[in-house]
Formats: C-alpha cells, sequence, structure tokens
C-alpha cells in the first residue's frame, strides 16, 4: 500500500459540494505549511477535488484521511459509501462517465499524483489512495 | 421506582416556583451570566419563569422514568421557549457558554431545596438530583445546538448573498464585457454565473465577452466543463467568448487532466484579451504623442 510509514494528519467529512471545496482547502493550506512548489500543489490539488467530487457524487458521500511523511510528500485516502466501480479499467479510460460528465476526472487524478491506488469492489464502496510530492 | 421519580422537584416547582426563580436569578447573577447589561430584569425574569413552568410541565408529563431524550414529545414545549429565549439572546450578543450557564444555574436553588425536603432520605435525594441534573444538562445542550443552527443560518444566508455579489458583469467598453470570476465556481455558481453573463449579453448587446478567472484557485475536470459550457452558450447568442488568466500551473495541470478546451479562445492574462476584445469591435488602445505624466488631457 502506498500510504505505508504515514501518520494520519487530518479527516476530513464528505457529504456535499461544499466538502469539495474543504478538502481542497485544507490540502492546498497543508501543503503551503510544508512548503510545496506551486505547480506541485496545483496538481495535487486538482487531483484531490476529482476524487472528492466523485466521493460526493457517485459514492454518495465519504471520507477523506490526510497522511504525512517524515519525507516530502503528502497522502490521503478517500473512502467512500458508494455501489463500487464495475470496472475500473473502464472508470480510468477518458471519456468515460455515468452522469454526462467529462470523465477525466479519475483518469485525471492519476495522472495528477505521483501515485495512485483505487480498490473497488461493486456493493463494497470504493477507496482510492494518493500520493504527491512537495 | 415509578415515573414519579422526580416527585419531590415536581413538588417544589409547584409550591415554591416564586423561591426557586428568585434563586435561580440570583445565582445567574452571582456567576456573571444574568447579562443584566442586554437585558432588563423584567426580561430576565419572565424567560426564567417561562422556562421553569415549562420544565414543570414537562417533568408532569414524563411518563418513562429514563427519559431525557430532548426530543421526546413532552419536552415540546420547553424546546420552545429554550429556541425562543436562545434566539433571542444571540441577537443580543449573549455567548453560547453564557447561555449554557444560564440554564445550568437553575441546579444550585433546585437541589439546596431538594436537599431540605430530604436530609432524611439520602437515596431519594441522590436518584433525583442525579435525574434533575441529567435533564437540566441535557437543556444546556440543547441550548448550544440551537446556537449552532443560528449561525449556520447565517453563514448560508451570507453565502448566498455573496454568490449574488460574485458574479458582476462589467461593461469594460461598448460591446465589451468582463466577468471576474473568484474563488471556486461549483455547479450552482456556474449556473449563477451563466444567466448572469446571457442576460448582460442581451441588456449591453455584446459582442464579447472575457471571463477572467485569475481568482480561480483550482481548475478541475467540473469548472473546466462549467466554462466550456458557459463559452458555448455565449458563442450561441452570437457573442465571442475569451477566457483569461490561465496561469501556466493551470494550463499544466489541465493538460494532464486531459481536459480540451476545442474551440474557446483563451488568453493568459487579462490584458491580452482586452487588446483582443477591443480589435474585435473596432478599437485599440494607442499612446498619446508628446503626452506628459502626469496631466490629464
Amino acid at each position: 500500500m502506498i500510504l505505508d510509514g504515514a501518520r494520519e494528519v487530518d479527516r476530513i467529512e464528505l457529504s456535499g459540494d461544499r466538502d469539495v471545496v474543504r478538502a481542497r482547502r485544507r490540502i492546498a493550506d497543508r501543503m503551503d505549511a510544508l512548503g510545496a512548489r506551486a505547480l506541485r500543489k496545483t496538481r495535487f490539488v486538482t487531483a484531490v477535488s476529482e476524487v472528492a467530487r466523485n466521493a460526493v457524487v457517485h459514492g454518495g458521500g465519504g471520507v477523506m484521511t490526510v497522511y504525512a511523511f517524515k519525507s516530502a510528500r503528502i497522502g490521503i485516502e478517500c473512502r467512500d459509501r458508494g455501489p463500487g466501480i464495475a470496472s475500473i479499467e473502464q472508470a480510468l479510460s477518458d471519456g468515460f462517465s455515468t452522469t454526462g460528465s467529462m470523465g477525466h476526472g479519475l483518469g485525471g487524478a492519476k495522472r495528477l499524483s505521483d501515485a495512485f491506488e483505487i480498490d473497488s469492489r461493486p456493493g463494497g464502496g470504493t477507496v482510492v489512495r494518493m500520493l504527491g510530492s512537495l | 421506582m415509578p415515573p414519579s421519580a422526580l416527585e419531590n422537584v415536581l413538588d417544589i416547582l409547584k409550591t415554591d416556583q416564586d423561591g426557586v426563580l428568585a434563586g435561580w436569578i440570583e445565582v445567574a447573577d452571582e456567576e456573571g451570566v444574568k447579562r443584566s447589561d442586554l437585558f432588563s430584569e423584567r426580561e430576565g425574569r419572565e424567560q426564567a419563569a417561562s422556562l421553569l413552568k415549562a420544565f414543570r410541565n414537562g417533568i408532569s408529563e414524563r411518563t418513562d422514568k429514563d427519559d431525557f431524550d430532548i426530543q421526546a414529545e413532552h419536552w415540546a414545549d420547553l424546546r420552545g421557549v429554550l429556541g425562543e429565549i436562545t434566539h433571542e439572546r444571540v441577537e443580543r450578543g449573549v455567548q453560547p457558554s453564557e447561555m449554557a450557564g444560564f440554564v445550568l444555574a437553575l441546579k444550585g436553588p433546585l437541589f439546596s431545596r431538594l436537599k431540605e425536603r430530604l436530609a432524611k432520605k439520602p437515596e431519594q435525594l441522590v436518584e433525583e438530583i442525579l435525574i434533575a441534573s441529567k435533564a437540566i444538562d441535557a437543556f444546556a445542550i440543547y441550548t448550544n445546538e440551537v446556537f449552532i443552527a443560528e449561525r449556520e443560518a447565517v453563514i448560508e444566508r451570507q453565502r448566498e448573498e455573496m454568490m449574488e455579489l460574485s458574479t458582476p458583469v462589467v461593461e469594460l467598453w461598448s460591446k465589451v464585457l468582463t466577468l471576474p470570476l473568484i474563488g471556486t465556481l461549483d455547479s450552482l455558481r456556474a449556473q449563477e454565473v451563466m444567466e448572469n453573463l446571457l442576460q448582460a449579453i442581451v441588456h449591453y448587446q455584446a459582442e464579447v465577452v472575457i471571463l477572467d478567472i485569475t481568482g480561480v484557485q483550482t481548475v478541475d475536470t467540473q469548472v473546466a466543463q462549467h466554462l466550456i459550457r458557459t463559452a458555448a452558450a455565449v458563442r450561441l447568442m452570437g457573442a465571442k467568448c475569451i477566457i483569461s488568466g490561465i496561469s501556466p500551473k493551470i494550463a499544466q495541470t489541465m493538460v494532464q487532466l486531459g481536459v480540451d478546451v476545442g474551440e474557446v479562445r483563451t488568453r493568459s492574462t487579462i490584458r491580452t484579451a482586452l487588446t483582443d476584445a477591443l480589435l474585435t469591435v473596432g478599437y485599440a488602445i494607442t499612446p498619446i504623442k508628446n503626452h506628459q505624466e502626469g496631466t490629464l488631457v
């Protein structure tokens, strides 16, 4: 697991649109405090925004846990309570969407983060873990 | 023990309501939670009296001895009174801790009277104090909940007001409009932006619209989609749409996200966007010959 050896430092409830904004804000502030470079922050915060919104829109809400490392990295785990993803491969492919949105969110988050993990079973919710360097 | 576990409390409230009331107000005064600077003596007294009455009615209607659920039917009156008083106090600037302190101050006079009455029955005394204490604690917590709900309502109202304020369409030049976007562009706001903008295009007979996103921190797929849709709607209205303020960070991020802005015209700064826009409507900003610094021609 990509979050091995990390320490939990924050926890954000995701239930509505405003929580997505809050998650972005909290991660951005933390990365600022850690002295992250502007581009890396923008990239990771955008990735966070995508997975947080997925949890709210498709997952019926969830929790984002923020992790700190000894090295210059930050990690998050986003766990939702949704129906799960039938085909992860399809969900990651660009242009695939079940709601009429762009369908670049999950694949984009994977490209914007430095490490990406997704676990999902139909009926069992979805867990996304991501790492970003500072 | 039967439901009348609070029979002595109830009896005290029936026979010595005025005494308890006076004692309560006195304790509240001593603890500095009476706030006579914000409330007249009479108002404070009336509030406390109506609370006490609702408390008494609640106890006498209680059916289950372990029932301290403030949401229960027989506390409906008390909830109403507490809610009203809390609302009024919050409006006048009372702190939530002071409101809770005010409710908790009821314990003193009530328990001292219980102690006198039940001096010979310590078990009954402990029992009644325990139950009454739990109930009064629950009321104090309830005032806090009311307080939080009031605050949330205020925040929600301010958010709505801010949303209206935050989509100002400005006429920069004849037929040129700009809309500086700041903060986050959630679906609700995007809808608001789109409506305001399309209205303004009709109103000003605009030919060019500049959507400036310098103040938008994060452009994720949702924001990008809103921008592209807004631009498409502007085009359908027969005007040209320029999205400006795309920083290098955002540009790189959008590329990695895989967002294709298609035919939407974009500019890195509002300055270049303005030059473009003016050119479209047949104007240009040019320097004045022999201009002296600081003179207004």
